[in-house]
């Protein structure tokens, strides 16, 4: 019996995400006493750096071909058969999402994604995960024999074991697609917004696209991602790849700072989770207060330049 | 062209989330239940690529009779049918099962990208794989011509152009379309269309829902005057410890 933690692949480099990924599969792995496996599949990633994070062995797939959720699957159900894993461990990332359904298909095993506990094995083996966008918690009973457990990022303390790793090729390859990759067009050097540590936030108190150059300062000097409101990105001032909120993504930072947004349910269900969350509107009696752990009332336009000129120093 | 959309009913958005039961329910109260935002947009895009190609589309929903004012509204914004398997919606797997039952036949299948009420975004990708055929997540296009669906997908930190040939299934991303608004001929011709009443096949469960919390509280707000904001980040930096 083991763990198998997919070990995600992004440009190279193994992801934040996935040493989170595989420092909860360890402890998994430690309370179930069983080995941990990570299967890696792509090209370039340091295979060994992973038993640092809690790895005993790592077997790589050496491949070029971008991510699809069919071949994906099939490798790495292929995997998990070959070291008889009883729990699969993935990052809830965009690749996660599209990997977890169907590899649990595969396995006929129960799945959870969202995760952000560890698992209670006292009764059984429970899950704790988000629900409503944000604005509940489930505990979840799983009850195959197999799991697929997809956890949320920045949910988990990355837990080091300075150990060393024991590399191998997977016997298994990539299986095959029905679906072909035209075009890939991704931002370099921007953080994802799901997996970043702090987020700077705009509203519609921001009053333009022009203005955006503040927040978008703010952030470069705290090294932190850029966000909106539904407003915002509803008139098309921002993309909507960065709406925060019910209906848009959920993130969950260490830091989130709102700057002119009011704070309605649907967009503190998006970010409620933020382990520190900042706000700073005109209006004192903006919601956001009451969700927030630290507070500026005042003009936007006047607090911007003392925080970003506060962060540079 | 044969296209299903499968959509869920959940609580609106504005909803204040609460349980009963000691915390074992979800309770349901004075709750205003909608048609799941991001299904609004596969039944859009959905009847533009039936009406563009000649084609019909199907909805499908596992759920109970209350259920049904959210079907006839995917109705009347122009689907040509429905499906209701009567069953109660207990876990993704559940419904994925369902589903895949009946959706054998159609070129293609479209789900949202999440419901915003258990928001695990897995239906899309358990029916590809019950089904055997190519699934794609977050769709913010979908396109069909000479036989081939191309969509765009949102990837980690960016975005793809992919395309395949159907059958397929796909979950919708906002900016896929602006989702249809029923109009009152729509409205009414909903009323007489066919609603079909499926019972469901006894799928076992993999996931049962024991109880529930909500947040912590925040314990209260500590306000920087805006004079003297650059503070802030002296106590994000040094109290807090988050930058």
């Amino acid at each position: 019996m083991s763990v198998l933690v997919f070990a995600e692949i992004s440009d190279g480099k193994f992801k934040k995400a996935t040493f989170e990924a595989v420092s909860y599969g360890r402890q998994v792995a430690d309370m179930l006493g069983s080995k941990v496996v990570a299967i890696a599949i792509g090209n370039g990633a340091n295979a060994s750096e992973l038993g640092e994070y809690g790895a005993h062995v790592v077997k790589t797939i050496q491949t070029s071909d971008s991510f699809t959720a069919d071949a994906y699957a099939a490798a790495v159900n292929a995997s998990a058969n070959e070291v008889s894993a009883s729990t699969v461990i993935i990052s809830n990332t965009y690749t996660g999402k599209s990997l977890a359904p169907r590899l649990a298909q595969l396995m006929g095993a129960s799945l959870a994604t969202n995760v952000v506990s560890m698992p209670d094995t006292s009764n059984g083996f429970q899950v704790k995960r988000s629900v409503f966008s944000g604005k509940a918690f489930a505990f979840v009973n799983l009850q195959r024999d197999k799991k697929v457990i997809a956890i949320t990022p920045n949910s988990f303390e990355i837990k080091t074991f300075g150990e060393s790793a024991v590399v191998e090729s997977a016997s298994s390859s990539l299986g095959s697609t029905g679906l072909n990759i035209d075009a890939v067009n991704k931002v370099t050097g921007k953080i994802p917004l799901t997996e970043a540590e702090v987020v700077v936030s705009g509203g519609r108190g921001m009053k333009g696209p022009e203005n955006w150059h503040m927040i978008e300062d703010l952030a470069t000097a705290l090294g932190a991602a850029t966000a909106c409101s539904k407003p915002v990105s509803d008139m098309d001032w921002r993309p909507h790849s960065e709406h925060v909120g019910q209906t848009g993504i959920t993130i969950k930072p260490n830091l989130y700072i709102a700057v002119g947004i009011s704070g309605a349910i649907q967009h503190l269900a998006g970010v409620s989770s933020s382990k520190v969350i900042v706000a700073i509107n005109k209006d004192p009696e903006a919601p956001f207060f009451k969700a927030a752990d630290y507070g500026i009332v005042g003009d936007a336009f006047e607090i911007l330049p003392q925080l970003i000129a506060a962060a540079k120093n | 062209m044969k296209i299903l959309a499968c959509i869920s009913v959940v609580p609106d958005t504005t909803t204040k989330i609460t349980f009963t039961e000691n915390n074992s329910q979800f309770n349901t109260a004075g709750v205003q239940y909608i048609l799941n935002p991001y299904d609004e947009l596969a039944v859009t895009r959905g009847l533009e690529i039936a009406e563009a190609n000649g084609g019909t589309l199907t909805i499908v929903h596992v759920g109970r009779a209350e259920s049904e004012p959210v079907i006839r509204k995917a109705l009347s914004m122009g689907a040509n049918e429905a499906i209701r398997i009567d069953a109660d919606p207990t876990d993704a797997q559940y419904v994925a099962e369902e589903i895949a039952k009946i959706a054998v036949g159609y070129d293609l299948i479209l789900t949202g990208r999440e419901s915003i009420d258990y928001n695990g975004g897995v239906v899309c990708g358990m029916l590809g794989s019950l089904l055997g055929i190519t699934s794609i997540n977050v769709v913010t296009r979908i396109d069909y011509a000479d036989g081939k669906f191309s969509f765009d997908r949102d990837i980690d930190g960016g975005r793809e152009t992919v395309s395949c040939a159907g059958p397929c299934v796909a979950s919708a991303q906002k900016e896929l379309c602006e989702p249809r608004i029923p109009n009152m001929r729509g409205i009414m011709a909903a009323r007489t269309k066919p609603l079909q009443v499926l019972a469901p096949q006894a799928t076992a469960n993999f996931a049962n829902y024991a109880s529930y919390e909500l947040p912590a509280a925040k314990s209260g707000v500590r306000l920087i005057d805006a004079s003297e904001a650059g503070k802030l980040i002296d106590i994000l930096r040094n109290e807090a410890k988050v930058i």
